[in-house]
């Protein structure tokens, strides 16, 4: 029998499962094939409903389904906190002691944000990346009288249109509750407002039609809590009435732990076949790679097409020789009930489109479609 | 270059983009290492320098071979 182990229920993991239940159908009624999920908690959450959460948009049963629904029934799911990974042994071993064999293993663990190698950050600022920090900005944008709101992004972090969907929809928000003169001011780590040069050139445009105030060359070094301020590696301070800190990522501790990972926790994978550097029956997707492409859901998803052909090929006989492109999908919500998108690959740039409120709608559906990506069907 | 630099592959990189994963490995690496960026972005060849002025970094090479742009970096803070 073939067991492949897939550590992590997010959308990476799900989909790899569900695609390979649908299609492995026969060998895993025959039992020549069991596929197993392994996920830290019974739920599944849609992290970009956060966004919506912040601006009491969305509350958090919109975002979570329990992960046994979500996963076709041929598919086990193990619930608990993976130790580590054992390659001599080919086997997963969680904190309970359980091991759990593999002949092929799919790790799909995304990322964490951490606020904490931020010195004041935890204590000075707010994030919007868990339902936690989301439903606590809510509530502290529901008590901002007036002053500045500071939005940072730090490296790496995932879901990298946010920032600027967030300084969209804020500005936006404090308009509506007649608090036009509250500022906004969006800061960029590097020499423009985003790392896609159209999306850049389209931000230029869009913010001082928007009133949102901008710096650039800003990467955080630090955070006053007391003082209400923020320093950054550049030299620059700042203050700011409510900062809004999109905070570095890492791996997972799970990967740490296993000594799979560089420095940050990331995975050094192979872009093309996603196989892990030196293991030919591990593949790594998602946010867990090191691969120099957007940490997004959109990215997991695409690169759970290539897994799931590949890991099929292969159980079937062949080589596994399906190639990712480096594909990526992501829509921009822009504020006024209008959005855009972008999409680029290893080989094409992106090119953003005007938004409009079709695309917003489109998202707002596809927020509700989600659940069908989840399953492999869509 | 020598057995310590650490490569940047950021070939194809449109987002985060070389830059980005530049000043991921400066954060995550010790003072002292030297980054060595690959990117397939001629706009590289003068956002990295410009960043590494800025934020007080030490630029050693800036060449390109075959359409790669190479771009060494240490990390001195």
């Amino acid at each position: 029998m073939t067991r492949i182990v897939l550590l992590g229920g997010g959308v990476g993991g799900s989909m790899v499962a569900n695609q390979l239940a649908r299609q492995l159908k026969a060998e895993v009624l025959h039992g020549d094939v069991e596929i197993t999920v392994i996920n830290q908690t019974p739920d599944h959450v849609y992290q970009p409903y956060f966004l919506y959460m912040a601006f009491d948009q969305a509350v958090p049963a919109d975002a979570r389904r329990d992960e046994r629904q979500v996963l076709h029934s041929q598919v086990r799911l193990v619930v608990g906190e993976a130790d580590r990974v054992d390659r001599d042994a080919s086997a997963v071993i969680m904190q309970d002691g359980t091991k759990i064999p593999y002949d092929f293993l799919v790790i799909a663990t995304g990322s964490r944000p951490a606020p904490e190698q931020i010195p004041g950050l935890t204590e000075g600022g707010h994030i919007f990346y868990t339902e936690e920090g989301a439903l606590k900005l809510r509530d502290a944008l529901q008590n901002f009288q007036g002053g500045r709101i500071l939005v940072t992004v730090s490296v790496p972090h995932k879901c990298p249109v946010a920032p600027l969907e967030f300084s969209m929809m804020v500005r936006d928000w404090l308009n509506q509750r007649g608090m036009e003169s509250a500022e906004v001011l969006y800061t960029y780590p590097i020499g423009r407002l985003h790392s896609l040069e159209p999306v850049a050139e389209w931000a230029a445009r869009v913010f001082p039609e928007r009133n949102i105030q901008s710096q650039v060359f800003f990467n955080v070094e630090s955070v006053d809590p007391e003082n209400h301020t923020v320093t950054s590696l550049e030299g620059d301070t700042v203050s700011y009435d409510l900062l809004v800190a999109i905070p570095p990522h890492v791996g997972q501790t799970v990967i740490q732990r296993s000594g799979l990972g560089d420095a940050g926790g990331w995975i050094p994978t192979d872009r093309y076949s996603l196989e892990m550097v030196g293991a030919d029956n591990i593949y790594v997707l998602g946010d867990a790679t090191n691969l120099p492409i957007s940490k997004a859901g959109s990215t997991a998803h695409f690169e759970a097409d290539v897994v799931s052909a590949n890991l099929i090929n292969r159980i079937r006989g062949g080589k596994g020789s399906a190639r990712y492109d480096g594909k990526v999908f992501c829509f921009i919500e822009a504020g006024a009930d209008e959005a855009t998108y972008i999409k680029f690959d290893y080989q094409h740039p992106p090119k953003p489109q005007p938004p409009s409120s079709m695309i917003h709608l489109y998202k707002l559906a596809f927020n509700k479609m989600y659940w069908l990506s989840a399953a492999g069907i869509l | 270059m020598t057995s310590e630099t650490k490569i940047v592959d950021a070939r194809g990189s449109y987002c985060p983009g070389p830059l980005m994963e530049l000043i991921k490995g400066i954060r995550q690496e010790p003072v002292g290492t030297v980054f060595e960026v690959w990117s397939s972005d001629r706009g590289s060849a003068k956002d990295i320098p410009e960043w590494v002025k800025r934020a007080g970094h030490e630029l050693l090479s800036n060449v390109e071979e075959d359409g790669i742009y190479k771009v060494q970096v240490k990390k001195v803070k």
